[in-house]
C-alpha cells in the first residue's frame, strides 16, 4: 500500500512537471530556442503565490491566476526586451542570453527572499483523503489533477483553435505566416507569455502541495530539460507522458535509493537518452 | 598585425609580437611590483580564471559549441590530486595526468551523442552532466561526500608543490597560461583551427565542403577539457581543498563562460581581457558587499551576461574592433 501511495504521489508531482515542461517545449518547438531560465519562471511563481497569500490574503484561486498573469507579463517582457534580439543572433549569444537571466532571476530571489525553504500558510486545501486505501493529500491531488487538466487544455489550444493555428504557422514557416497576414512578432511573444504562464501557474501549483527555497528553480529547470528531452522536443503530449513518467521514476527511486538520489537518476537518465534516443519517446528524428 | 582570410570570408586577425611581449612583460613583472598578499592573491586569481576560461574558449570560442558544464572537467582535475594524495600518500601532482585522463573520456562520451544533435543539445548535456556528477560526488563517500578531500597540510618534500608565499604559485600559473595560449595561437594558424571557425559559421556549409565536422567538435573539447582539468589540479593543489561546490559547482561553469565571453569568445586574447575587467570587479563587489555580498556578485554575474548577449555577443574585443580609431584600424589592418 505504501508503494501505491509512493506511485500516485511521484504521478502527481509528474503531472505539475509536465506543465511548465510544456512551456518549455511549446518555444523549443516554435523557435528552436531553450529556455535555460525556465525554472526561475516556476520558482518566481511561487513566490508571486506566497506574496499574493500573505499581503492580499488570496486565496488558492486567486493566486493561481496572480502568478499566471504575472510570469505571462514577464514572459512577454523578457522577449520584446531580449529574446527577439537575440533570436537571429549567434548561438552564444542565445545560450547567455537565457542563461544571464536564469542567473540574475535566482540570485535576485536569494537576495529578496534568502535562501530558507518557506511553504503557503494553510490554505482552504488541507487534509488528507483515503482513496481506496491510499492516503493523499489534499493539496497535491489538487495541484496534480489541476495540472494535467491545464496541460491538456494547453495542446487543445495549439491544435483546435485560430490562435493556435498561427502560433503553428509562425513556427512552420515564418515568411509565408507574414504572407497570411500574421505578425510573428506577436505571435513569438505570444508563445513566450504562454510558456511563463504555464511555468507560473505550475509554480503555483506547487506551492501548494510543497516547501520550497530559491535554489529549486535549478532543479526544476534540468527537469524540465530531462522531461522535455523524453517527451519529444516540441510535444506538448510528449511532455505530458514524460513528466508522468519523470515524476514516477523520482518517486520510485527516492523511495527506494533515498531522497538524495532522485536527481541523480532522472539526469542519468537524460544522458542514457541522448545516447539511445535523442529524439525522445514521442519527437521526430 | 598581419591579416589573413578567415574561412567566413572575414579577416582573422593574428597578434603581432608587440602586444604578446608588452603582455608578457606586464605579467611576469606584476609580483615584482605588487608584492602585497592581497594583491597576490588576485594576480593568482586572474590567472587561473584566465586559464580556466581560455581552456573553454577553444570548445565554446573558436568552435561555437557552447558548453555550461565546464566545471565537470575542473571538477575531476581538482578531485584527481587531492585523491592520489588522500588514498595513496602520492604528491598532488601525481593525480594531475588521471584527471586528465577521466576528463578526455568524459569529453569523448559526451560529444559522441550531442555533437550530432544541435547545439543547444550539448549546452543541456553539459549542465545536467556537471550537475549529476557534483550531486553524486556529494554523497560518495571515496571522494570526501560534502565535506570533499584535504591536500597535506604542510609540505613533506618538494613535490607536494605547498609554499606560504603566493609567489611561486604565481609563475607556475602563468607557465600553463603561457602554454595553454602558445596551444591555442597554433590551432588559430593550422587547418584546425580553420575548420573549427568554418564549423562555428555554419555547420552545414562546413560539412558540405568537407571539414569532419563531429571529429573536429570532439577534438577541440578533448583538448578543452583537457586544459580545464589542469586548471581545476591547479586550484586544488594551491588550496590544498575541493568540495563538491567548489570543484563541480555551476557557478565555476559560469565563471569561465562570463569571462571569455565578456572579453570576446573565439579570439586569442579574449579570456585574458575577460579575466583582467571581471576580477577586479568581482574582488571590489566582494570587498564592498562582504560575505553575504556573495549573491550580489552573482547578480552582477547574470546581468553582465544579458548585456553581453543583447547588445555585444563578441564581447569587448568586438567592441574596441568598431570603435577604435579609424587611422588606427587602418595601419593595423593592411
Amino acid at each position: 500500500m505504501l508503494l501505491l501511495q509512493v506511485i500516485v504521489g511521484g504521478l502527481l508531482l509528474g503531472a505539475i512537471y509536465a506543465l511548465f515542461s510544456s512551456g518549455l517545449t511549446l518555444i523549443w518547438g516554435m523557435m528552436n530556442f531553450i529556455n535555460f531560465a525556465h525554472g526561475e519562471f516556476v520558482m518566481f511563481g511561487m513566490y508571486v503565490s506566497l506574496l499574493v497569500v500573505v499581503w492580499l490574503g488570496g486565496g488558492p484561486a486567486v493566486f493561481g491566476f496572480a502568478a499566471a498573469f504575472a510570469l505571462f507579463t514577464l514572459g512577454v517582457f523578457v522577449y520584446f526586451s531580449l529574446i527577439r534580439y537575440v533570436l537571429r543572433g549567434p548561438m552564444l549569444a542565445q545560450i547567455l542570453s537565457t542563461f544571464g537571466l536564469a542567473l540574475l532571476l535566482r540570485y535576485t530571489a536569494f537576495w529578496i527572499f534568502s535562501a530558507n525553504f518557506v511553504s503557503l500558510p494553510q490554505t482552504s486545501l488541507s487534509g488528507i483523503v483515503n482513496i481506496g486505501g491510499v492516503l493523499m493529500p489534499v493539496p497535491q491531488l489538487v495541484a496534480g489533477v489541476i495540472a494535467i487538466l491545464l496541460t491538456v487544455g494547453l495542446h487543445l489550444m495549439l491544435t483546435r483553435t485560430k490562435v493556435g493555428s498561427q502560433l503553428l504557422a509562425v513556427s512552420e514557416d515564418r515568411g509565408a505566416a507574414m504572407l497570411m497576414g500574421i505578425k510573428p512578432d506577436h505571435m513569438q511573444a505570444l508563445a513566450w507569455g504562454l510558456s511563463a504562464g504555464a511555468a507560473g501557474i505550475a509554480g503555483a501549483l506547487m506551492a501548494i502541495a510543497y516547501p520550497w527555497s530559491p535554489s529549486v528553480g535549478e532543479t526544476f529547470g534540468l527537469t524540465a530539460f530531462v522531461v522535455v528531452a523524453l517527451g519529444g522536443f516540441g510535444s506538448v503530449p510528449g511532455a505530458l507522458l514524460a513528466g508522468l513518467i519523470i515524476g514516477l521514476i523520482q518517486a520510485l527511486s527516492a523511495f527506494w535509493f533515498g531522497p538524495i538520489y532522485k536527481d541523480i537518476v532522472v539526469y542519468a537518465l537524460f544522458v542514457a537518452l541522448l545516447w539511445l534516443r535523442p529524439q525522445g519517446l514521442m519527437g521526430k528524428a | 598585425m598581419v591579416a589573413a582570410a578567415g574561412p567566413d570570408g572575414q579577416s582573422v586577425k593574428i597578434p603581432g609580437p608587440t602586444p604578446t611581449i608588452l603582455l608578457a612583460a606586464g605579467l611576469l613583472a606584476y609580483p615584482l611590483v605588487f608584492s602585497g598578499p592581497f594583491y597576490l592573491d588576485i594576480g593568482v586569481t586572474f590567472l587561473l580564471a584566465a586559464i580556466s576560461a581560455s581552456a573553454w574558449n577553444i570548445v565554446g570560442g573558436y568552435a561555437g559549441q557552447v558548453s555550461v558544464g565546464h566545471a565537470m572537467f575542473f571538477g575531476l582535475g581538482a578531485y584527481a590530486p587531492l585523491l592520489c594524495y588522500t588514498l595513496f600518500g602520492w604528491a598532488p601532482i601525481a593525480g594531475i595526468p588521471f584527471g586528465i585522463a577521466f576528463s578526455i573520456a568524459l569529453a569523448v562520451a559526451i560529444g559522441i551523442p550531442t555533437f550530432r544533435l544541435t547545439g543547444h543539445y550539448f549546452s543541456m548535456a553539459t549542465i545536467a552532466v556537471a550537475e549529476l556528477i557534483r550531486i553524486y560526488f556529494g554523497t560518495w563517500d571515496l571522494v570526501g561526500a560534502a565535506i570533499g578531500l584535504q591536500g597535506p597540510a604542510r609540505a613533506r618534500d618538494w613535490w607536494d608543490l605547498t609554499f606560504r608565499s603566493e609567489v611561486p604559485y604565481y609563475y607556475i600559473f602563468l607557465a600553463v597560461l603561457a602554454i595553454l595560449l602558445r596551444v591555442t595561437f597554433m590551432i588559430e594558424q593550422r587547418r584546425f583551427g580553420y575548420y573549427l571557425r568554418a564549423i562555428k559559421a555554419g555547420e552545414r556549409a562546413a560539412r558540405s565542403l568537407g571539414v569532419p565536422v563531429q571529429q573536429t567538435k570532439i577534438r577541440a573539447l578533448t583538448l578543452s577539457a583537457a586544459f580545464t582539468s589542469l586548471a581545476g589540479s591547479l586550484y586544488s593543489v594551491k588550496t590544498g581543498f575541493v568540495d563538491p561546490e567548489s570543484g563541480f559547482g555551476i557557478l565555476v561553469s559560469v565563471q569561465m563562460v562570463i569571462i571569455a565571453a565578456l572579453g570576446g569568445a573565439g579570439r586569442l586574447y579574449g579570456p585574458l581581457v575577460g579575466a583582467l575587467i571581471l576580477i577586479p570587479l568581482q574582488t571590489t563587489t566582494n570587498t564592498w558587499f562582504g560575505g553575504g555580498g556573495t549573491g550580489l556578485t552573482f547578480i552582477l554575474y547574470g546581468g553582465i551576461i544579458v548585456l553581453i548577449a543583447r547588445y555585444e555577443p563578441g564581447g569587448v574585443f568586438e567592441l574596441w574592433d568598431r570603435a577604435a580609431p579609424r587611422r588606427w584600424r587602418r595601419k593595423h589592418a593592411a
